[in-house]
This record gives C-alpha cells, structure tokens and sequence, in this order.
C-alpha cells in the first residue's frame, strides 16, 4: 500500500474536517452540520439526511479537467454517500442536513477511496455521532497479478480496478469493479483490500488521537451549567 | 484526577449494556463509542465529545438571537441546527400583537430558557422566569458550546474567578454563547481569557493557569497606564 498521511481539524470554519495525503492523492473533506436543511423539501422529519459532494480541482489531474459536476464525479458522490450513511446515527438528528464535501487536489487513482477516508474521519472530528469509522481502499489486477492499492500507471495499463469500503465491523459499503476478475481472483483481491482497509482504519484512529496529542485530561468535562448574571 | 483516553466513534467500551450512557452505543451485548470524544467510567460508561453542534435540552439557559417577528412568535437564531420559538404568551408582559416588534425586534439578543423540546426538535423557550431577560448593553460571543463547562469550572470556580478578577458581569449561555458586560478593557481581557480557555480546553490545571494568565495581564496593563 501506498505511504498515507492523515491531518484532522486542519479548517476552521467548517464544523470537521480532514487532509489526506494517500499516494499521489491530496484530498481535504469538510464537513457541516447538523445544520438546517435548504431546500426545505428535502427535509426528512425523523432523521438527518447525509448529503456528498465529491469534486475534482481543475488542476488534479495531467490535462485541465472542466470544472463543474459531471457524470462521473456524481456517481461517485452518490456511492461515497451510501458508504457512510450506514454508520452515521441520522435518527438524532430530526430535520437536519450533513453536508460532506470532498475536494481532490490531486489525483492518482483510487481517489474516490481516499476521499471517504478522509470524509470518516471529518465526520467524527464534527462530532457526529456514528456507530463506527469508514475505511476504503481499492484492489485490482495487473498482468494477471493481484495487488493492492493501484496507483495511476497501474490503474490506467492494469486489467482490474475494485474500490471496497468497509466499515469496523466488517461490513462492506462500497464494492465497484471494472474490469475483470475470476471468482478466485475477485475473492483474493477483496481479502486484500479488507487487510488495507483495517490498516486504514488504524491511520485513521491515529489522526484523531493525535489531534489532542497527550495533553487530554478529565475536568474537560463537568456537567454543564448555565450560569447566572449577577447584576 | 483520573487521566480519561480519547475515543473515536466504534472503539469497544466494556461488555455490560446497563452502563451505557450518552454518546455509546450498544451493540451485540456489548457497548461501543458512537462519538469523539473522552470516555468517562465514574459511574456508567459515557463518552464527551470534543465537538459538535449544540442540540437544545428542556431547561437549557441560552442566549439567542431574534431573527424573525410573526404574529404570534418570534423566531430566535440558538446557535443550533434547530431554531427556537418565543411565543407572546412567553413574554414577560402582556404584547399588543399587532406590534411585536415594539418589544422585541429582529437582531436583539435574549437570555431565554428552553421549555420544551418536542420529537421532531421544534424547541419552545420562555423569558418568563428569573435572570431571564433582553440584552440591551454588553457583548455576546460565540465559542464552541463543549468548551462550556470548562469557562464554568468546577462548580463555577472558573467563572467566579474571571468575574471577580475583571469586575464584569458575566452570564454563559449553554449553547455557546457567552455575554459580557463591563469596563470595555476587561470584557476586552475577559474575552481574550475566554477565547484562551477554548482553546486549550482539554489541557489539566486550566483554572491554575488562566489564574497566572490573568495576573500577567493586569499586570501589564498597569504599566502602561
């Protein structure tokens, strides 16, 4: 697997956010809410809605890439969505949105799996409640060999691409594929591609242990009270 | 004090379900983390998070916003994904209904009581209590509503300390609000401190620490005089 680097906290306005360095990938994921829902007919009554928005920077890849959603950057948004709506507790939430935005700076394959990483782990760093983390990496073939993580060379000349996001609990969220793979070939890339993911969800823990490094102690959390004014 | 870890949403807390508390999930019997955050096993197993939105609770004190007039409510801005409803019959006086506006209007601040939040989060306050009332001086500030009980301190020892060492009135609103009203160098000092406690929130010894940061402070605004 590719060397990766996970910074959380690194925005200020948004409520969570997240850089990753995965590869030749450089990918920020903020995140937003739980906040009133515009437009208000999307509002659910009994729940949260989760909504995504995966984009590519016009400068991420070799040759410009026109701005502006397109059919592949809204199928992935719509993937991404439902591979993290498993995990985060929408019912908290009545009549809310959370917004996630991905942005990829630069891409070199497997960036729709680096952007739900580092989506989890803004989620968490806005505080959501969730029932775990969200972990993704993708397998594939090249030359008749099974490998982990493809880079662009590899993704571009190789026979097989398998994106597999997973959560703590083993349960997979995201299972794409392009191109083909034999039943044994597609068993032993997606055993991969779940050891790459617990490997992830370690880096991801990480990244947020590290963000309080060792100075986190107990009073930071007494029962609050509003106080009073004293005239 | 007992040091408290970090934990991110899924870490596996303990195996008895009767402990689990706020911010954990049970699952299979056992009890996980559903939030970043620090675990506190005084009593039962309950995870603190280190941020998020402000969600309204019944009897919260906070200050709000006043963001619209209609005949019957006005709608306050809490901080909070969810906006709270100040019905007339919630105002201290009686209210001509046909001119809402002449005893609250859009952009004034109050200090309200949450008095009821119901399923689908529509959140009702009230003004008509004690200490409950319309800001008309002072500043307000915003910081993040988990860092609240550390500007209170234990049992207030924090903001009794900033009160007294500043000579300000002080109210702190539970969603993240915070009021200030006093000589403008101090509340200007106050806030600087505030902002301060925020950020190093999660650190031990705070009270100890903003103590000396206050008394360098004053200090020096002696010497300049």
């Amino acid at each position: 697997m590719r060397s990766i680097k996970f910074k959380a906290g690194v925005l200020k306005r948004a409520d969570g956010s997240c850089y990753l360095e995965f590869g030749g990938n450089k990918v920020m994921a903020a995140v937003y809410g739980p906040r009133e829902v515009h437009p208000r007919h999307m509002q659910q009554a009994s729940r949260a809605i989760v909504r995504y928005r995966y984009n590519m920077a016009s400068f991420s890849v070799e040759e410009r890439k026109r701005p502006g959603p397109d059919r592949r950057s809204i199928e992935i948004s719509k993937v991404s969505r439902e591979a993290l709506e498993g995990v985060v507790m929408e019912a908290l939430y009545p009549r809310s949105a959370i917004d996630v935005f991905v942005e990829i700076l630069q891409a070199d394959a497997g960036s729709r799996v680096a952007g739900i990483n580092a989506a989890s782990v803004a989620l968490a760093d806005a505080g959501i409640p969730m029932k775990c983390l969200v972990s993704a990496v993708a397998a594939g073939k090249i030359d008749d060999v099974v490998v982990l993580d493809l880079n662009k060379d590899e993704d571009n000349y190789g026979s097989a691409d398998l994106p597999i996001a997973m959560n703590q609990f083993g349960e997979i969220t995201l299972c794409q594929m392009d191109g083909h793979l034999t039943e044994e070939e597609f068993a032993r890339a997606l055993e991969m591609a779940v050891d790459g993911c617990k490997k992830i969800h370690e880096l991801q823990k990480q990244a947020l242990i590290e963000k309080y490094g060792q100075e986190i102690t107990p009073a930071a959390a007494e029962k609050a009270e509003g106080g009073v004014a004293d005239e | 004090m007992v040091e408290r870890e970090v934990v991110i949403p899924g870490d596996l807390l303990g195996d008895d379900p009767r402990l689990a508390s706020h911010g954990t999930y049970v699952q299979d019997g056992k009890v996980y983390s559903a939030n970043y955050g620090l675990v506190d096993r005084r009593n039962n197993i309950k995870v603190i998070p280190l941020s998020g939105r402000y969600i309204p609770a019944r009897g919260d004190l906070v200050i709000g916003k006043v963001n619209d007039v209609t005949r019957s409510n006005w709608i306050v801005d809490i901080n909070s994904p969810y906006e709270g409803l100040l019905h007339v019959s919630e105002f201290p006086e009686r209210v001509d209904q046909d001119n809402m506006s002449k005893y609250l209007h859009v952009g004034e601040l109050i200090i309200a009581k949450v008095a009821d939040v119901d399923p689908s989060m529509k959140v009702e306050l009230t003004l008509r209590e004690e200490h409950l009332r319309i800001l008309r001086q002072g500043r307000v500030i915003d910081i993040s509503h988990v860092k609240i009980p550390r500007v209170i301190g234990r049992n207030g020892s924090m903001i009794s300390m900033l009160k007294k060492e500043l000579d300000c009135s002080i109210f702190v609103g539970q969603n993240g609000r915070i009021w200030l009203r006093g000589d403008e160098k101090m509340v200007d000092l106050a806030i600087r401190t505030i902002f301060k406690i925020e950020r190093e929130a999660h650190t031990s010894g705070l009270t100890d620490k903003i103590k000396e940061y206050l008394k360098n402070e004053l200090e020096e605004m002696r010497n300049q005089k």
